[in-house]
C-alpha cells in the first residue's frame, strides 16, 4: 500500500498554497512529519489529499487507485482527516459521536456489529471507560483521542493528523504520538502527521518532510532533515544540530538577530 | 495520570481481543444499548403526553365535557347527539389538533436551524422569518392585494406563507455565496427581523383603525383560525419533511461536529445545507402563516430535547418536534382556562409560561455544569 502525490497544486483565489507539489514513498507502516512555518500550506496539503477542497492540477494515488475517481465515501473511507478545528463542546457521547463516523458510510439502521466495532477502537486506545460521557465533559487528551478513535474507526488506509498536538501538555503530546506510531505498525497504516515541535516529530516520525511557501524543501529521514540549513531558514530562526548523550540527535533553535 | 497513560501499553499490544477485553467491550455495548432504550421510552412518554394533553384540550372549554363523552364522540360523531359532534369535530378538534401540528412544526424547524446554523438561538422567530410572516398578513390586510389572486379568505394565510418562504429563500441563497459563514447568516436574520418590523410599522401607521386591529390580533397568535384544510395540508407537511430529515440525522450529526470534521467523513455539507433548509422554509412559513407569531416554541422545545437526549439528532429532532407540540397544546389549554369564556391569544400565553420555564431551565443547567 502506498500514497503518492504528483505535481499537486492548490490556490486560493489569486494566491498559491501549493505549487506543482509531490511526494513519493508513503508507505504502509510509515509515519511522516509534516513540518513548516505557519502558511506553509499543510492544512491545505491534508485538506486537498482528504478531498476537502479541489486541486487545480495535480494527481494522487492510493495503490494506483486515482483518489479522484473515488466517491466521496469511498474516499473519507479512505482517507482520514482530523482538522484542527473540531467543536468539542458538545452533548454528545464519545460512543455516539464515534458510531457516527461508522454510520456515514453504511445504512441508517445500527447494527450489533457496528457497536461491537466502535467499543473495540475505543479499547484499543483506552478510552473505553469515557463511552458514556459527553465529549464537552473531557479533557483536551481525551477529547484528542475520542477525534482518534472517530478517524480510525472506519478502517482507513491513510491517517493525516493536522497538528494533534498543539493543544496538549508535554505528557499528551508524548502519549499521543506514541499510541500514533504503534497503530501505524500494527494496523499497516500511511500516517502523516503536521506538528509544530521538530524535536517531537524527529523523536517519533520514521520521515520527514519540510513545506515552505507551498513547496517542499527537502524530504528524508529525520538525521538528514534536521542537519539542513533550510530548516532554520524556513523557520527564519538559526539552528544548529545538537547530540544528547544517548546519541539523540536534536535541534536547537534561537530568534535570527534583528539586522539579520 | 489519565487514561492516556494506559494507551501505549493497550496499543501495543495485538489486536487480537482476549476474552477479557471482549467481556469490557460487551459491557461497553450493553450500557449504550441501555442508554439508547432510555431514550426510545422519553420519547414514547412525551409522545402519550401529547395525545393526552389533546384529549384534555378538546374536553376543555365552556361547558366542560369528561374526557368519557370526548371519546365516545370522536369514536361515534353521533354519540351525544348534533350539538356535541359540531362543538367536538368542527369546533374544538381543529384548534386541538393544529395547535400539536404547528408546535411540532416550530419545534422541529427551531432543532433544524440550531443544528444547521451552529447557534442555539436560531429559530424561525429570530431570523426574521415571522416578522417577514407579519409584514406579509399585514400587506394583505391593509391593501387587500395578495401575492395570490383568487384565494378569497386565505389571503392573509397565503400572504403571510410567501413573504415568510421568499425570506427562507434569502438565506438560501446567502449560504450559497462563497466565504459566507454561520455567524454571518444569523446577523442577516436579524437584519431581515429589523427590516420587516419597520416595513409592518409603516404599513400599521397608514392602516384605518379596524385594519390596525385584525394585524395586532394576527400577529398576537392565534388557534382561532383553525381548520380542516389547514391540518390536512400540516399534516402532509409534516409527514414528508420529518421522515426526510430522519434519514439525514447521520450527517446533522455529524455536522455538529464542524463543517470539516463533517467532510472529512465524507458529508455533502452544502447539499445537506439546501436540502434541510428547504424543509426549515416550508416548516416554518407553514406554522406561521397558520397561527400568525409564536415566539419561544422553535426556541425552549430543541433545548429541554438537548437536555434530555443530547445532541444525537436520530432522538434530538423527533423529541423536539413532540416537546414543540405538546407546549402548544398545553398553551391552548391554559389560554381556556385563565378566565372562562375567555380564549387568550395564544402568542401571549407561550411567552408568559416559556420564559420563565426557560430561565429556570437555564439556571439549573448551569448550576449543574458550574458554569
Amino acid at each position: 500500500m502506498s500514497l503518492k502525490i504528483s505535481n499537486l497544486s492548490v490556490s486560493y483565489a489569486q494566491h498559491q498554497v501549493l505549487n506543482e507539489l509531490s511526494v513519493e514513498g508513503l508507505e504502509s507502516g510509515s509515519f511522516t512529519g509534516l513540518l513548516g512555518p505557519n502558511a506553509a500550506g499543510k492544512s491545505t496539503l491534508f485538506k486537498a489529499v482528504a478531498g476537502l477542497i479541489k486541486s487545480n492540477a495535480g494527481e494522487l494515488h492510493l495503490n494506483g487507485v486515482n483518489l479522484a475517481k473515488l466517491s466521496r465515501t469511498a474516499r473519507a473511507g479512505n482517507v482520514a482527516y482530523l482538522s484542527q478545528q473540531f467543536h468539542t463542546n458538545l452533548a454528545l457521547s464519545v460512543f455516539e459521536s464515534v458510531l457516527l463516523a461508522l454510520k456515514q458510510r453504511s445504512k441508517w439502521r445500527v447494527k450489533q456489529q457496528d457497536l461491537f466495532k466502535v467499543s473495540e477502537i475505543l479499547s484499543t486506545l483506552g478510552i473505553g471507560d469515557l463511552a458514556d460521557k459527553d465529549i464537552c465533559e473531557l479533557s483536551g487528551g481525551q477529547k484528542q483521542l475520542v477525534a482518534m478513535a472517530r478517524i480510525l474507526v472506519v478502517d482507513p488506509k491513510v491517517v493525516l493528523l493536522d497538528e494533534p498536538t498543539s493543544a496538549l501538555d508535554l505528557h499528551h503530546q508524548l502519549a499521543i504520538l506514541d499510541v500514533v506510531r504503534k497503530l501505524t505498525i500494527s494496523k499497516g497504516l500511511i500516517t502523516i502527521a503536521a506538528l509544530h515541535d521538530v524535536n517531537l516529530a524527529a523523536k517519533y516520525c520514521d520521515r520527514l518532510i519540510l513545506l515552505n511557501d507551498g513547496k517542499i524543501q527537502v524530504s528524508g529521514p529525520a538525521s538528514e532533515v534536521l542537519a539542513m540549513p533550510v530548516l532554520g531558514e524556513s523557520y527564519k530562526v538559526l539552528t544548529s544540530l545538537e547530540q544528547t548523550r544517548q546519541g539523540q540527535l536534536y535541534v536547537d533553535a534561537q530568534l535570527l538577530a534583528k539586522s539579520a | 495520570m489519565s487514561t492516556i497513560s494506559k494507551v501505549s501499553d493497550i496499543a501495543s499490544q495485538t489486536l487480537n481481543t482476549s476474552s477479557t477485553e471482549l467481556e469490557k467491550n460487551w459491557q461497553i455495548v450493553q450500557r449504550f444499548q441501555q442508554r439508547t432504550s432510555k431514550k426510545l421510552w422519553l420519547l414514547s412518554i412525551i409522545l402519550l403526553l401529547v395525545i393526552s394533553s389533546v384529549l384534555l384540550d378538546i374536553s376543555i372549554g365552556p361547558g366542560n365535557f369528561s374526557l368519557t363523552t370526548v371519546l365516545q364522540v370522536l369514536l361515534d360523531k353521533a354519540a351525544h347527539g348534533i350539538k356535541l359532534e359540531v362543538i367536538i369535530w368542527d369546533y374544538r378538534m381543529p384548534i386541538a389538533i393544529t395547535a400539536v401540528i404547528v408546535g411540532a412544526m416550530l419545534g422541529a424547524a427551531g432543532a433544524l436551524m440550531q443544528t444547521l446554523l451552529n447557534n442555539p438561538l436560531a429559530e424561525p422567530f429570530t431570523l426574521g422569518v415571522s416578522s417577514a410572516a407579519s409584514f406579509g398578513a399585514a400587506v394583505a390586510i391593509v391593501t387587500g392585494a395578495g401575492l395570490m389572486p383568487n384565494v378569497g379568505s386565505l389571503l392573509v394565510t397565503l400572504n403571510a406563507f410567501i413573504f415568510a418562504l421568499a425570506t427562507c429563500g434569502l438565506l438560501l441563497i446567502l449560504m450559497q455565496m462563497k466565504g459566507m459563514g454561520t455567524q454571518s447568516i444569523i446577523l442577516f436574520g436579524i437584519a431581515i427581523f429589523f427590516a420587516f418590523n419597520a416595513l409592518l410599522a409603516m404599513m400599521e401607521y397608514g392602516a384605518s383603525e379596524t385594519q390596525l386591529q385584525r394585524i395586532v390580533f394576527w400577529m398576537l397568535g392565534s388557534l382561532g383560525r383553525a381548520s380542516w384544510l389547514q391540518i390536512a395540508w400540516g399534516a402532509a407537511l409534516l409527514v414528508v419533511a420529518i421522515p426526510f430529515c430522519m434519514t439525514r440525522t447521520w450527517r446533522l450529526t455529524a455536522l455538529r461536529l464542524g463543517e470539516e470534521s463533517a467532510m472529512s467523513m465524507g458529508v455533502d455539507v452544502k447539499r445537506l445545507r439546501i436540502e434541510i433548509l428547504i424543509c426549515i422554509s416550508l416548516l416554518a412559513a407553514t406554522a406561521v402563516a397558520f397561527v400568525g407569531t409564536i415566539g419561544f416554541v422553535g426556541l425552549v422545545g430543541p433545548h429541554i430535547a438537548r437536555l434530555l437526549v443530547g445532541e444525537d439528532q436520530r432522538y434530538f429532532i423527533p423529541l423536539s418536534a413532540l416537546l414543540g407540540a405538546l407546549m402548544l397544546s398545553v398553551t391552548s389549554i391554559v389560554s381556556k382556562t385563565i378566565t372562562p369564556g375567555i380564549i387568550y391569544p395564544i402568542g401571549i400565553i407561550t411567552a408568559l409560561i416559556g420564559v420563565p420555564v426557560f430561565l429556570a431551565i437555564i439556571i439549573r443547567h448551569s448550576k449543574e455544569r458550574g458554569l
